[in-house]
């Protein structure tokens, strides 16, 4: 249902989002190389657990730490092998092919600047690009886009731009034009948000608990977990489940590939997933993560098969405000944390590798004995895709697109 | 504010108005029932609106579009038949039909109905257009009221006079402004009359082709008695059910009210789609309602019945048993009913004084907030929240469908229900209302402003850590909006 006067369709009362465009023409420098560039940024909000994403499985301490929640190579489902120390979750075979062939990449133990552990806050900093919250006028990638015009113009068909999703993410909100597109399926409420919710009537409206408890039976009986099976046409009626979470994933993300594909399209993008904050029951080996990771690899595909020929100049960057504990918590979940992961992929990448400095995983390697401690500053990798894929000049980003990072070099040879 | 006083204004708000926005706890003052009452001195607008036309016009505009399109789609058809003819005396069309003569006709059959109704449905419906503007304005009238208590009276009193958007759409919004809207303030005999004579009703309740056994048009086109609108008057809108009323009274009453009627649009187009008392459809002579004998021979006839209906005692206790049910609570408690009841009887129906004193009994306030509100409360008082007073119509009324309320569609002239069984089972869609108007205000909206703000922080702590904690804001807001503090008051 929805209420905003400025929003006029019928099919945007479906409309669930978190995923925009920002339109812009192609970066002048590229496009006087002959290339043309794509970058698509995915923000999987509510903070992902880097180590039940990909798991450091060479490392002495890892059974230990997750115990039997430790994604193991030998594990049930058995995790898949990405180079002699780290594997990833069994629900991401599409990531898994693209990084064999060289196409993904995935930085580990990385984090923004922010090291407090408010959701809100540390998805302010991670999209504003500032080192601290509370500036939320404009994206880091809006500011890039500013900065390509070369001087500061923005593209003159600039009332063209395009976005995906009701509500502009942060990280492209600002100056340069955006336009949205909104997709047709309805984004369900998440498994976290129902979880969150019957908690709540449990200690506040037995009934209403009650009433909740049984739409939740009625989801999981009609689509089990990690299932694909259709579910009914009218996605008004249909339960929620990991299936509809999954066609909303492939809708927005397959749909942001077939704009950035097209000849005088969009060049730059990004949207916003949510669900991520497993605190119980996080079940990486096969419950929430495990669904909402193969949801997630399922979008790459779509974007894989839909941008078509645009995927060799493509990247697509995956990020979240930061990780989790690196150790179960009390409900066989986890709770907020810091260093996490962010996935790298698109025909344009140096791939098949993690790259890392890896902190360990030892009590006292731990941050705050509790986090997976960050080595890498997820600005220098977005910095360097900024350089050496769209062609930001390194003192812009410094000064405007990441305020204050002078002294984080951007990441060098990210893209083949 | 003390402590109980913002308790008091939170649930003046949620009880009695249309829920809290920026701006209401600060309209309430430290008196939230006398700014309760204040309200009601206030004149309601929308009673004529410059963008709507009048009941009547948009009877008549689309009564007209229906002649339009029925006058196309015959033109369509004819010209399909002429040309299957023509083609038909042609030889080589001839031979080119090898299924044989049977199926060619059936084509051409089809072939002529699907260019009759191409041709009708190039003539848009004005009906929905209009519904939609009566729909944002009612709508945007909610969001924006400082207490919106006045309103949420029209609501009440349009869905106890409910009729159906599925059955006189181009009306419905007009009749709620014209007949609801004027009189809620007014007395009860008034709205009353208004509503009964109002040809929306009479055309959602069947009067149109009720007529007396012994009119002249009954005798001539040997038709007779629709008892619809004396039953509904009696049971839902007056006495209430099994309050003494026998079938005999409701005959009776029926053939009283023959002869409320409409202008044939066609016939008029000055005044078609008015009110009228056609003599030719009305039963002749005297009737007896209640044991008591009418003899007017006119539209007077029904008018002294619904007077002394409204003057009832079994009204007066029924009427304030529905508002107190739809206020306060499913089983409201007797002693404030009585306290309504007595006001009523005592003011002559005078509505504007039930209202008062239903919101100056204690027990009006010290009912626990446990009611469930139906759909369009929750959905109003949501978007209220954030601040949001305009809609895209299209939107509102799809989201108010989708949880089983669509406006001015109930499915029987009993209206909508008040009590929670009929809507709790409902509350898993509201889940999914709430998660997509959460993304969608997620931009603007500030969960803990809301929470500080709107709120006054009345919000029970559980839910403001639940809100605290969640992963984004688009989530603390669906968690916030979902949460009892929004569903019941």
């Amino acid at each position: 249902m929805g209420i905003v006067n400025h929003l006029p369709t019928r099919r945007e009362l479906l409309a669930g989002a978190g995923a925009l465009f920002a339109w812009s023409q192609m970066p002048r420098i590229a496009r006087a190389e002959g290339r043309d560039p794509r970058l698509l940024v995915i923000v999987l909000r509510g903070a992902l657990d880097g180590l039940g994403a990909v798991a450091p499985v060479g490392d002495p301490d890892w059974i230990s730490l997750r115990g039997d929640r430790a994604l193991l190579l030998d594990g049930k489902p058995r995790a898949l092998p990405l180079d002699a120390f780290f594997a990833l979750n069994p629900a991401m075979p599409n990531l898994h092919r693209l990084y064999k062939s060289g196409k993904a990449a995935i930085v580990h133990a990385a984090a923004t600047p922010y090291r407090e552990r408010s959701h809100f806050d540390g998805q302010d900093v991670l999209e504003s690009g500032f080192t601290r919250p509370g500036a939320t006028a404009s994206g880091w990638l809006n500011r890039a886009l500013l900065a390509m015009e070369g001087d500061g113009r923005v593209d003159p068909r600039g009332s063209r731009a395009l976005g995906i999703g009701s509500v502009t993410p942060l990280v492209v909100r600002g100056s340069a034009p955006v336009m949205t597109w909104v997709p047709q399926k309805l984004l369900p409420a998440s498994e976290d948000t129902q979880r969150r919710l019957l908690d709540l009537y449990q200690h506040t409206d037995p009934k209403l608990a009650t009433v909740l408890q049984a739409r939740i039976k009625l989801a999981s009986l009609s689509a089990g977990p990690g299932t694909g099976e259709a579910m009914s046409d009218d996605p008004t009626l249909a339960p929620p489940g990991i299936a509809r979470v999954r066609a909303y994933f492939a809708e927005a993300a397959g749909t942001a590939a077939r704009y950035l594909a097209k000849q005088d399209g969009p060049r730059v993008g990004a949207m916003g997933f949510v669900g991520w904050d497993t605190h119980i029951a996080e079940g990486a080996a096969s419950g929430q993560l495990y669904n909402l990771l193969g949801a997630l690899d399922g979008a790459f595909a779509a974007i894989e098969s839909n941008i078509g020929e645009a995927w060799k100049e493509a990247v697509v960057a995956v990020v979240t405000e930061f990780g989790r504990t690196a150790r179960i918590n009390g409900t066989q979940g986890t709770d907020h944390g810091t260093g996490t992961v962010a996935f790298l992929i698109g025909g344009g990448l140096a791939g098949g590798r993690v790259i890392a400095d890896w902190p360990g995983l030892k009590p006292a390697q731990l941050l705050d004995d509790r986090d997976l401690r960050p080595t890498t500053d997820l600005r220098a990798v977005l910095k360097g895709l900024l350089r050496d894929h769209l062609r930001v000049e390194e003192n812009v980003l410094a000064d405007a697109v990441f305020p204050g990072s002078a002294d984080v070099k951007p990441m060098a040879g990210l893209l083949a | 504010m003390s402590n109980s006083a913002r308790a008091d204004a939170v649930l003046a708000l949620h009880r009695f108005g249309m829920g809290p926005r920026p701006g209401s706890m600060a309209a309430l003052g430290s008196d939230p029932r006398g700014a309760l009452i204040a309200e009601l001195d206030r004149p309601l607008g929308l009673t004529a609106a410059a963008s709507l036309p009048a009941s009547a016009k948009a009877y008549r505009t689309v009564a007209d579009a229906n002649a339009r399109r029925t006058a196309r789609a015959k033109q369509a058809q004819q010209q399909a038949k002429k040309q299957q003819i023509a083609s038909a005396a042609a030889p080589d069309q001839a031979e080119a039909r090898p299924e044989g003569q049977a199926q060619g006709y059936a084509q051409e059959k089809d072939a002529a109905e699907m260019a009759a109704k191409q041709a009708a449905d190039a003539i848009p419906d004005p009906g929905r257009p209009i519904y939609l503007q009566e729909a944002k304005l009612r709508t945007e009238a909610a969001l924006s009221a400082d207490l919106g208590f006045a309103e949420r009276l029209v609501w009440f009193w349009s869905n106890h006079f409910c009729i159906s958007a599925n059955k006189i759409q181009s009306m419905s919004g007009a009749y709620e402004r014209e007949a609801v809207r004027a009189n809620v303030l007014g007395r009860f005999v008034d709205l009353l009359l208004a509503v009964e004579g109002h040809p929306a009703m009479l055309f959602y309740l069947d009067n149109l082709e009720s007529m007396g056994a012994n009119s002249t048009a009954g005798i001539n086109r040997n038709r007779g008695l629709n008892e619809n609108i004396a039953r509904e008057i009696m049971e839902l809108h007056t006495l209430g059910v099994r309050t003494g009323y026998t079938q005999d009274d409701v005959i009776s009453f029926a053939n009283v009210m023959t002869g409320w009627t409409l202008v044939p649009p066609g016939a008029d187009p000055q005044h078609g789609g008015e009110f009228t008392f056609n003599p030719r459809l009305h039963e002749p002579g005297g009737q007896t309602v209640l044991g008591k004998r009418y003899e007017q021979e006119d539209v007077e006839q029904g008018r002294a019945v619904l007077r002394d209906l409204a003057a009832h005692p079994a009204t007066a206790t029924h009427v304030a048993t529905r508002l107190a049910r739809h206020f306060v609570a499913d089983e409201p408690p007797p002693a404030l009913v009585e306290r309504m009841a007595k006001s009523f009887r005592e003011t002559d129906g005078d509505l504007k004084q039930v209202a008062v004193a239903m919101v100056s009994s204690d027990e009006a306030w010290r009912a626990p907030p446990a009611k469930l509100k139906r759909p369009s409360e929750w959905v109003v008082g949501m978007v209220r929240a954030t601040g949001i007073t305009q809609v895209d119509p299209v939107l509102y009324t799809g989201g108010q469908q989708l949880l089983g309320e669509p406006l001015w569609r109930p499915s029987a002239p009993k209206g909508y229900p008040d009590d929670e069984a009929s809507w709790i089972d409902g509350v898993g869609r509201r889940l999914d209302v709430a998660n997509n108007f959460a993304e969608r205000v997620s931009g603007m909206a500030d969960p803990q402003a809301i929470i500080e703000d709107v709120f006054a922080s009345e919000i029970a702590g559980e839910v403001k850590q639940a809100v605290g904690r969640a992963e984004s804001r688009q989530q603390a807001l669906a968690l916030l909006f979902m949460s009892a503090d929004f569903q019941r008051r």
